[in-house]
């Protein structure tokens, strides 16, 4: 019997505490343990980026992740983005029309915001290289890039 | 997918790490940034009974000057190596691709150490040390000895490294920040390279290294001593898959790999003698 590893971490802001096997993954903890089921679990592979949340403000494919190694960090996910309604990334994809069937979206949207915090002020093509950990199977690729540009922008306008 | 069942242990000493390895034997792995490790647990290709998790070791987050070469921590993730200027105006080609390895993602917990221990030829990092000579540091329970890169990369995942060993540091030549280009050959972006080759300026003569063309990361000696001989790019590139041996896979065949190596390094000295 495989001892289980006791895991705290601050998830949107809400701290959660609880005893998990050592093979759990992030995504897995996120969704089944803390019921967050916001981000998705696309190709379980790390090629396709749905589940990408946050840890510690930088993104990360939570379906290669352990929860064990979460442990102490502080996780946002699609549910703790906005402040209070959307954040400027979500607002973005509204308006843009960023997102077709919608599976990647959640996933598309945290990789932006860690992409726009470290490019606050890309061109259309560090935005291609920037998001290319995230596949659209439905290929809407191009009015996601404009989503993110118009985000930039706007969080610009703002600063 | 979720891995075999394995017990967990996080060690918060470089001491602990080589410590808990001598106990609990060959079926234990150690865990950097995971970004190697885990795919292959999640599909079952590697199943050890015992992670041991150094991801903590923040002291081992570094790039430091150290006198004639860089001093860099096993830890240091590439987001850190493709943000440091240190690297960037010592040791330009290692952080320019160091920034093509995987995805933002990828790169945000990946980590160098874990990259070249896992010993992988299609990685990208490995051929960059390979070319620059570079020195790895690796603790063990009889201390700690250094390992020069061309003794390092054995076969398909296997290193010099010790099953009890831990890889610390990596030390690479100040060589600048030019006089390098990386030629990476895959289907999409974020993939691991087809074939990759990179030929990077040492001392005024050029280095050839090749990804994902055998079981280990390979310098491509026969075109570097026609460099040396004076040829031109292009005729020294028909070299570039002598001594080669690269697998078939669903990507590629063997034939189409040694093409593929002798077009991407023609391409990578044209833009170094650019």
């Amino acid at each position: 019997m495989i001892p289980a590893v006791q895991i705290s971490m601050v998830v949107n802001e809400t701290t959660q505490f609880h005893e998990v096997e050592p093979r759990t993954l992030l995504v897995q903890f996120l969704r089944d343990v803390c019921g967050l089921t916001g981000t998705k679990v696309g190709c379980d592979t790390s090629s396709c980026g749905a589940c990408t949340v946050l840890v510690d403000s930088e993104s990360v494919k939570s379906c290669t992740m352990l929860a064990a190694q979460a442990d102490g960090a502080s996780i946002t996910t699609i549910e703790g983005l906005g402040d209070a309604g959307w954040h400027p990334v979500q607002n973005a994809f509204h308006t843009e029309h960023g997102l077709q069937c919608g599976f990647c979206t959640a996933g598309m949207v945290m990789a932006a915001v860690s992409f726009l915090a470290e490019n606050p002020d890309p061109t259309e093509r560090d935005v291609r290289l920037g998001l290319e950990g995230n596949l659209c199977r439905c290929t809407g690729y191009h009015n996601i890039v404009k989503a993110v540009l118009k985000a930039a922008e706007s969080m610009k306008a703002t600063s | 997918m979720i891995p075999a069942a394995f017990d967990y242990v996080r060690a918060d000493s470089i001491d602990a790490a080589t410590t808990a390895l001598a106990e609990y034997g060959e079926d234990a792995k150690l865990l950097a940034g995971g970004m190697s490790l885990l795919p292959l647990m999640k599909l079952r290709l590697a199943v050890p009974s015992v992670l041991v998790d150094v991801g903590r070791l923040t002291d081992l987050t570094y790039v430091k000057d150290a006198g004639d070469h860089l001093a860099i921590g096993a830890l240091t993730r590439h987001r850190y190596l493709e943000t440091s200027t240190l690297l960037a105006e010592q040791c330009g080609v290692l952080r320019a691709v160091a920034a093509e390895v995987g995805d933002n993602q990828v790169r945000h917990r990946g980590t160098l150490g874990g990259s070249v221990a896992h010993g992988d030829p299609a990685s990208d990092l490995p051929a960059v040390l390979l070319a620059l000579d570079a020195t790895f540091v690796a603790r063990g329970p009889n201390g700690e000895r250094t390992i020069e890169s061309r003794d390092f990369f054995i076969g398909f995942l296997e290193t010099a490294l010790n099953p009890d060993e831990m890889l610390t540091e990596i030390r690479v030549p100040k060589v600048g920040h030019t006089g390098y280009a990386y030629e990476k050959f895959n289907r999409r972006a974020q993939d691991w390279a087809i074939v990759g080759a990179l030929a990077t300026v040492v001392d005024g003569a050029t280095r050839v290294s090749l990804v994902n063309m055998g079981t280990t990361p390979l310098r491509a000696a026969a075109v570097e001593k026609a460099l040396a001989e004076g040829a031109a790019p292009s005729a020294a590139a028909e070299f570039a898959a002598e001594s080669t041996d690269p697998s078939s896979d669903m990507t590629a065949t063997a034939e189409y790999r040694k093409h593929l190596a002798r077009v991407l390094v023609r391409r990578a000295l044209e833009r170094v003698a650019a």
